[in-house]
């Protein structure tokens, strides 16, 4: 229970930063808080700092994965941010697209993908939906 | 001291030593003749000659092997040698005669004097030659298997420059085949260079890549996969009408990778996708 990861609000965004390596545990525990706090804030993006982990096995892909579908569920865009050269190349190796979750270099350049979305969305929400298109699992919870 | 096995040893060594001045200056010839005037009579000599005194002084001491300590300073000299030879872009054999010549012209020097050698005595010291010649030739290839592997870690360094062509923008252009041992080292220094100039755009130059196969397009596609899951877009520009035609006959598919002909078409397309507009100024050049 000592161990969580703190989520901080900064505007619309919720900032997640992974600061030690993530066992299991913890990350099932971060995605359950995450949860609640998207919930509890109406937070529209979640900006995932990988910076600090060396080692992202295939369980953390996977919870990257899970986490950015459930947030979609929840009408929240999430990014992954730096991951490392090294990160990268090992998941690529293994053929971990990660083809769900968005990435950005660092958490500048994230805030601004996350504008630019936030302006997209509100365009389309005032329209009839359009921008939805792109992303089969929002719509699908807007349809359900 | 008498009964020692290896006196013949000593008498090819008294032998040596009493026609050292003729058996050197034909041995000297040879080496010259058949370095086809690459290298001078005084440097051979210079170079040989310690050679058959550390011989001499080694078979002297009774040593019938090469093997035997008393060769070692024969067996440096010989490395040394070989070396040189072998930076120098020297054939193997034309290291190699230089410890044979010495055979033939101990064998001449032994026919004119008669009887005063016996055959076995002579045949010890061609096999103390043959074994003399198998060093030559070990340093020579090991010294050649050095330049090898040298040249191909500086082609590994040299062929991967990941250059900046815009504020945001990194460019690889790619030159030579692709194999995976490149594409580890393509792939690391782009996505370095990715996080510390913190660009989000990148594009791999093929131009001057002769062919690409299925091994080659797997490869391009890692390096495309590990740059999106950073964070970057990658375009693939430089593709030629053959190397087209070939990834449609191979049935490779791209996905929705970008890909350009041209590099300048890439960049167009990156600085359109970040936001710059490019049009001519009203200013008359």
């Amino acid at each position: 229970m000592s161990n969580r990861i703190p989520i901080v609000k900064v505007g619309d965004v919720l900032l997640v930063s992974i600061q030690t390596d993530l066992g299991d545990d913890t990350a099932i525990a971060l995605q359950e808080d995450l949860s609640n706090r998207i919930v509890e804030t109406g937070a529209k993006g979640v900006i995932i700092d990988i910076s600090a982990l060396e080692i992202v096995d295939s369980f953390i892909g996977r919870m990257l994965s899970v986490t950015a579908s459930m947030a979609h569920v929840l009408d929240a865009d999430t990014v992954v941010v730096g991951m490392r050269p090294a990160v990268a190349i090992t998941l690529a190796e293994l053929g971990l697209y990660l083809e769900k979750v968005r990435t950005a270099l660092n958490a500048e350049m994230a805030f601004d993908l996350l504008a630019r979305r936030f302006a997209e969305r509100g365009e389309g929400a005032s329209a009839d939906g359009t921008g939805a298109g792109e992303e089969p699992l929002a719509a699908a919870a807007e349809s359900a | 001291m008498v009964l020692k096995t290896n006196t013949g040893n000593e008498r090819m060594a008294e032998f040596l030593r009493a026609g050292r001045e003729r058996i050197s200056r034909e041995w000297v010839a040879a080496v010259t003749k058949s370095s086809k005037g690459r290298i001078s009579t005084a440097e051979t000599e210079r170079e040989l000659l310690p050679m058959l005194d550390a011989l001499i002084e080694a078979a002297r001491l009774g040593a019938d092997e090469s093997s035997n300590p008393c060769f070692d300073e024969l067996r440096a000299m010989l490395g040394e040698y070989s070396r040189t030879r072998a930076r120098n872009g020297f054939s193997p054999s034309e290291t190699a005669v230089a410890v044979f010549a010495l055979r033939d012209t101990v064998l001449s020097a032994v026919g004119e004097a008669g009887e005063t050698i016996p055959y076995a005595d002579f045949a010890a010291f061609s096999h103390l030659i043959d074994d003399l010649g198998l060093v030559t030739f070990e340093t020579f290839a090991e010294t050649r298997e050095r330049i090898i592997a040298n040249q191909t870690e500086q082609l590994l360094e040299l062929s991967t420059p990941v250059v900046k062509l815009w504020e945001g923008v990194v460019a690889v252009p790619l030159v030579g085949t692709l194999d995976s041992a490149r594409t580890q080292v393509v792939m690391e220094s782009l996505l370095t260079a990715l996080v510390s100039t913190g660009s989000a755009h990148a594009i791999i130059d093929i131009t001057g890549v002769p062919a690409v196969d299925t091994q080659v397009a797997q490869h391009l596609l890692k390096t495309v996969v590990a740059a999106r899951l950073m964070g970057a877009e990658v375009i693939i520009s430089g593709i030629r009408p053959q190397i087209a035609q070939t990834i449609v006959a191979l049935g490779i598919e791209f996905g929705d990778i970008a890909t350009k002909a041209s590099l300048a078409d890439a960049l167009r397309t990156t600085l359109s996708r970040s936001g710059f507009e490019i049009r001519k100024g009203d200013r008359k050049a």
